[in-house]
């Protein structure tokens, strides 16, 4: 059995919740800079090029990339050799408070959905725990923004409806989100499970590189069929028009019931923000 | 690229054109979900606004706090559709200009355009590269709702495109 006390715990949510909310990840910035080589249209090569500006900016003055610093959601995998001593939830709220207010973030949540009132301490925070094989502790945190996560969806399809049928789905998701959602989007797809294992899905998909495909050929080729078609919808960055709508599309899948197939499309905006570390 | 002071006039925003750059200087008020509920509560219920709405630019932000001397936190643009339900009400009462970002209902729309008053979006996720353009911030109402408070800009050169009008 391998010990990790809660306090390094709090430790690393300060240090991923600065990090996710400052530094852009590398490959979505990535993508966005090739993005910006293929623009010829004047309009969105301008604003391309202003976000890519503003992420250098905020990792030089250490400001968030974007003002919605979003509600926390943690996933944590911890190993099954591993115990943790002291309470999980509170070292992971105390964490993310911290870096809250040291990083100068926004306090973005209300207590209650109906009552509305600020929190002032942007929490509580999501967590998503998992216990796997290993003596690893491997923690993840997540910050969304509700511009695009407001533009997301789910449906439950009949068990043979066709892969047309899904697609259109999700492309009318994105016709629907427009530029609300702050494009060009990286779209996370769950296929598969019960509702909330395909909603888990869309989300854990935005978390792989963007421009890696799926190992399944025929999903690979569904997401390219969807990328194609999404950026045929011609929005463009910031709705601008031109040639990327999405930088990517990532779908992940999980066995379902006979008389099912849920879907859900988790719309991710050009700040697709995460951190993680494995101890 | 035009240049637009704010306050803005009704021949000003004759004078643009949709799908425009232009750069605005001048004074924004902020308002986003809770301060645009208020000010509406407020109207309905016949009470005075705290301030006042007749000829002003609104910017949908809600910015992160400002960092020891700066003037403002990361400060992009929060999505206008939210405010739809609203903007008639508010236009009614003088509103004259609106930035956000996103597309907006068709009653907006029509509201927007019925009243003589213009729309224009900015660009969502660079709230840092915006936060640059902003000289003064102040809030002037509803203190409470924190970053929702309605805040008085002075902006220099901020960035902005003609999207309705």
């Amino acid at each position: 059995m391998r010990t990790v006390k809660t306090d390094l715990i709090a430790k690393i949510i300060k240090k991923l919740c600065l990090k996710a909310n400052i530094e852009l990840r590398k490959d979505v910035l990535s993508a966005l800079k090739q993005a910006r080589k293929r623009e010829s249209a004047s309009l969105p090569r301008y604003i391309l090029g202003v976000i890519i500006d503003n992420a250098g900016l905020a990792k030089k003055r250490q400001m968030p990339i974007c003002q919605d610093t979003g509600m926390v959601v943690v996933y944590l995998k911890i190993g099954q050799e591993v115990r943790i001593k002291g309470n999980i939830r509170k070292a992971v709220e105390s964490g993310a408070a911290q870096a809250y207010k040291q990083g100068f973030f926004r306090k973005s949540i209300v207590g209650d959905p109906i009552k509305r009132k600020n929190t002032g301490t942007n929490l509580p925070a999501v967590i998503h725990a998992d216990i796997v094989p290993g003596n690893k502790l491997d923690v993840r945190v997540v910050v969304k923004g509700f511009g695009c996560e407001n533009a997301s969806r789910t449906k439950m399809f009949r068990p043979f409806d066709s892969t047309d049928l899904i697609e259109d789905f999700i492309v009318g998701a994105i016709r629907d989100a427009g530029s609300k959602a702050c494009p060009p989007l990286y779209i996370g797809i769950g296929i598969g499970g019960t509702l909330d294992k395909a909603v888990g899905l869309s989300k854990e998909a935005v978390l792989r590189p963007v421009g890696r495909c799926s190992r399944l050929p025929y999903i690979a080729r569904l997401e390219r069929s969807i990328l194609k078609k999404v950026n045929g919808l011609k929005i463009g960055a910031m709705g601008m028009g031109g040639k990327t709508t999405s930088l990517g599309v990532s779908i992940l899948t999980y066995p379902t019931h006979i008389a099912g197939l849920p879907v859900a499309v988790n719309i991710s905006c050009h700040a697709t923000r995460d951190a993680r570390k494995v101890i | 690229m035009k240049k637009i002071h704010l306050p803005l006039n009704k021949k000003t925003i004759k004078s643009l054109k949709v799908g425009e750059r232009v750069l605005l200087s001048g004074r924004l008020l902020t308002a986003r979900d809770a301060a645009h509920k208020r000010l509406v509560d407020a109207l309905k219920n016949g009470k005075r606004l705290p301030i006042s709405i007749k000829g002003e630019a609104i910017y949908y932000t809600g910015p992160t706090p400002a960092k020891g001397k700066e003037v403002i936190g990361s400060c992009g643009p929060t999505t206008s559709s939210r405010m739809d339900p609203f903007t008639p009400v508010l236009l009614r009462h003088g509103l004259i200009a609106m930035i956000g970002k996103g597309e907006r209902s068709k009653e907006a729309t029509a509201s927007i355009k019925k009243h003589g008053a213009v729309y224009f979006v900015t660009i969502g996720g660079a709230g840092v590269y915006l936060s640059e353009r902003v000289k003064k911030n102040k809030i002037v109402a509803y203190s409470d709702l924190e970053t929702e408070a309605i805040r008085e800009l002075i902006v220099e050169d901020f960035p902005a495109i003609v999207a309705i009008k």
